[in-house]
């Protein structure tokens, strides 16, 4: 431990002294300097009197945003497809299967190119824009939709519907409790969204809508107002669910094969109906063989999220490694704290998807 | 546990004498004298600068400051080795000894020529930032961009140019980055964006590889000094003087009319001695610069003189039809200028 510090301290203070022999600067005395560049998507405020430190930031952001969005998706349409591949529907088992032969064995890179350069600038220019009504444009330069503005009485809004979540929460447990108790079941569902809707709804009624749309219009040359989603954050995410989702989809079916049948025949006999045999049987047993891969999944997900550099999507590696660096040129400190970055997002998913993992294998105990 | 820490020392004290050894750097023109050829950075391909012909040969501007190097050295100027690389990996790749020369359309700033450890050697072309917009929307001025979206090339001066010039005048734009030239004109072509906006010289050259290149015009408008040249590292003065020196020999021969058709029958006959020590006949010739004689007569005869090159790669003999500008001649009115050759 000791000797794998001291080396590493040995190469830095080896490559300081060189970089200062060849007259380049180091340091991060950078990060407080001031960037002056643009960038396309910024989810914190951004604009170029900000500093290097600031673009971190951003790009970080922006990596966090697709990653978690590509987990999201990946995660629910690999399921689907996973459990698609499995049905008794001859049809609908053999397009899955197609579907995972055909993107699994495709380079990521070649289908994000496939999505950006084929797919999404195939659309139409501002003028000619694809749209629904007034509310939603679809063109090359992005998908357009309104923003929600609040008006008085929002907060108002927002806090009954946070006292309804807690609702259905004390719901949902002493349900459970009394099952176990009575072995009564009551109707969950319904009884939630009622929990949920019914008073955020007076509410609604008595601010008399407590917010209003603010429309995406075409003012110049583009679409001004609204929220956009541009096209290179609309490729990447595509590319890497439909990707992931294609291997996340072989994960399930190997889960749920991995269930015994008579497992699902001693719940058949017991008189559960299908709905129940899959949610209180199969999938709680699927999970341990699932979580573990899917752990995998996930990691590489968040690492080809850096092939958006390739399409121009603002992402750590296209801001922050890529324009700022080469402002700055100080390429050891930058590529060191990118690669610090991606190894601290991976770190923080696998702990929390170990500790998933570990609540799932206790339960079984 | 002994053992293994023992081992562990062992193995440090191993690391640290292989590690602490500082990377000799011996002189670049002895080094690329041994090697026997030159390797010279250009860009991943831009019309006119450098770029591969059908043949797949490098020919351009850039291209011939690299020939002239290879042609001053080895007397061939077939001798180079190129290196495509892309604006983000151009000065790690010198700073890191893989290139002996960077001749890549680089815009000499003070950050890099102080911050980086390297050193530009003159400026091959002066350039300045431009538009290009499809003819259609009708904009004849920088100005009427307020609100548009731009496609660029990523890691080059021209995101900070714009970015400066759009505060000044108080107007809001977006920017969409691309990885090469090549990436941002298709983005461009495509439609992604209202406005391609690079080095103008760029713009001329990206403009032959549009679909319709009719289409789209390059406004008047400069927002920005361009000088663009070739770079070394900092701190090898000999082979920083070869670099200069193989670029000057070509300015002057456009001053003094020495063309690569008339410098055979110069250095037989001509009387001019400027012209003769050009040609290597008289004065100190290669003996400073640790070259052959015959140096700057191998340049001019394999690569011709600045106006050769020009007009070849960018000017009226080629698709892009760039004007001298300012880059003519100091005594026609332009910027290039060498210090005399004595």
């Amino acid at each position: 431990m000791l000797g794998t510090v001291l080396f590493f301290f040995l190469i830095g203070a080896n490559a300081l002294s060189n970089l200062e022999q060849q007259g380049i600067t180091s340091g991060f005395a950078f990060l407080s300097q001031k960037a002056g560049f643009g960038i396309i998507q910024t989810l914190i405020s951004y604009n170029e009197a900000s500093t290097y430190g600031r673009t971190f930031l951003v790009g970080l952001l922006n990596t966090i945003l697709v990653s978690v969005l590509g987990i999201i998706c990946a995660t629910l349409l690999g399921s689907f497809i996973g459990i698609a591949r499995l049905s008794s529907n001859w049809l609908i088992a053999k397009l899955a299967a197609l579907y995972i032969e055909i993107f699994r064995n495709l380079p990521l890179l070649l289908q994000v190119f496939f999505w950006y350069f084929a797919v999404l600038r195939s659309l139409p220019l501002p003028r000619n824009s694809l749209h629904i009504g007034d509310w939603l444009f679809l063109n090359i330069r992005g998908i357009y939709l309104p923003r929600p503005l609040p008006d008085p009485g929002f907060i108002l809004l927002i806090t009954v519907l946070c006292i309804s979540v807690i609702g259905v929460a004390a719901l949902v447990l002493w349900a459970r409790k009394r099952q176990e108790k009575t072995g009564k079941e009551l109707p969950i569902l319904p009884l939630s969204f009622a929990i949920l809707i019914l008073p955020a709804a007076v509410v609604w009624c008595i601010t008399g809508g407590p917010m209003h749309w603010e429309y995406s219009t075409l003012r110049g040359l583009n679409f001004k107002g609204g929220i956009t989603i541009i096209p290179e954050l609309a490729a990447l995410l595509l590319a890497l669910t439909v990707y992931t989702a294609s291997l996340i989809a072989e994960i399930v079916r190997s889960g749920i094969l991995s269930v015994s049948s008579a497992q699902t025949e001693a719940a058949r006999a017991l008189g559960l109906p299908q709905r129940k045999i899959l949610r209180l049987v199969v999938i709680p047993q699927a999970m341990r063989v699932v979580i573990p891969q899917m752990t995998s999944q996930y990691l590489n997900l968040i690492k080809n999220s850096s092939l958006a550099a390739a399409i121009g999507y603002p992402d750590l590696v296209a801001v922050f490694a890529g324009t700022s660096l080469n402002q700055t040129g100080q390429a050891i400190e930058i590529i060191a704290m990118t690669m610090g970055v991606y190894l601290t997002l991976n770190l923080t998913t696998s702990w929390l998807m170990n500790r998933y993992n570990a609540r799932i294998l206790s339960q079984e105990q | 546990m002994k053992k293994y820490s023992i081992r562990a020392i062992i193995c440090m004290i191993a690391c640290l004498l292989i590690i602490s050894v500082p990377p000799v750097i011996a002189g670049t023109l002895d080094e690329v004298k041994k090697r026997g050829t030159l390797v010279c950075g250009v860009s991943t391909g831009l019309p006119g600068f450098s770029a591969t012909d059908e043949k797949g040969n490098w020919k351009g501007l850039d291209v011939d400051g690299c020939r002239a190097i290879a042609a001053a050295v080895f007397g061939d100027a077939n001798k180079v080795k190129y290196a495509p690389l892309n604006a983000k990996e151009r000065f790690t790749a010198l700073q890191s000894g893989e290139i002996d020369v960077l001749v890549r359309g680089t815009t000499w700033t003070k950050q890099r020529d102080t911050a980086l450890g390297l050193n530009f050697a003159g400026v091959n072309y002066y350039d300045g930032q431009g538009f290009m917009v499809p003819k259609k929307l009708g904009i004849n001025s920088a100005k009427e961009l307020d609100g548009a979206i731009f496609c660029i090339h990523a890691g080059t001066t021209s995101e900070l140019n714009l970015a400066d010039y759009f505060a000044k005048h108080n107007m809001t734009y977006e920017a969409v980055v691309f990885d090469t030239h090549d990436q941002a004109a298709k983005g461009f072509d495509a439609g992604r964006c209202d406005c391609l906006t690079a080095d103008q010289s760029q713009l001329y050259a990206l403009r032959t590889h549009l679909r319709k290149p009719y289409e789209a015009v390059i406004l008047k408008d400069i927002i920005s000094k361009e000088p663009l040249g070739p770079v070394v590292r900092q701190g090898d003065d000999a082979w920083f003087n070869v670099v200069r020196w193989s670029f000057f020999a070509m300015i002057n021969a456009d001053e003094l009319g020495v063309t690569s058709a008339n410098v055979n029958a110069m250095r037989s006959r001509s009387v001019n001695p400027a012209i003769r020590r050009l040609v290597g006949l008289d004065g100190d010739r290669g003996k400073s610069l640790n070259l052959p004689d015959d140096w700057s007569y191998q340049i001019i005869k394999q690569v011709g003189n600045y106006a050769e090159s020009f007009r070849r790669n960018v000017g009226s003999g080629s698709a892009l039809k760039i004007d001298r500008g300012l880059n003519a001649l100091w005594k026609d009115g332009g910027l290039q200028y060498a210090p005399p050759m004595r």
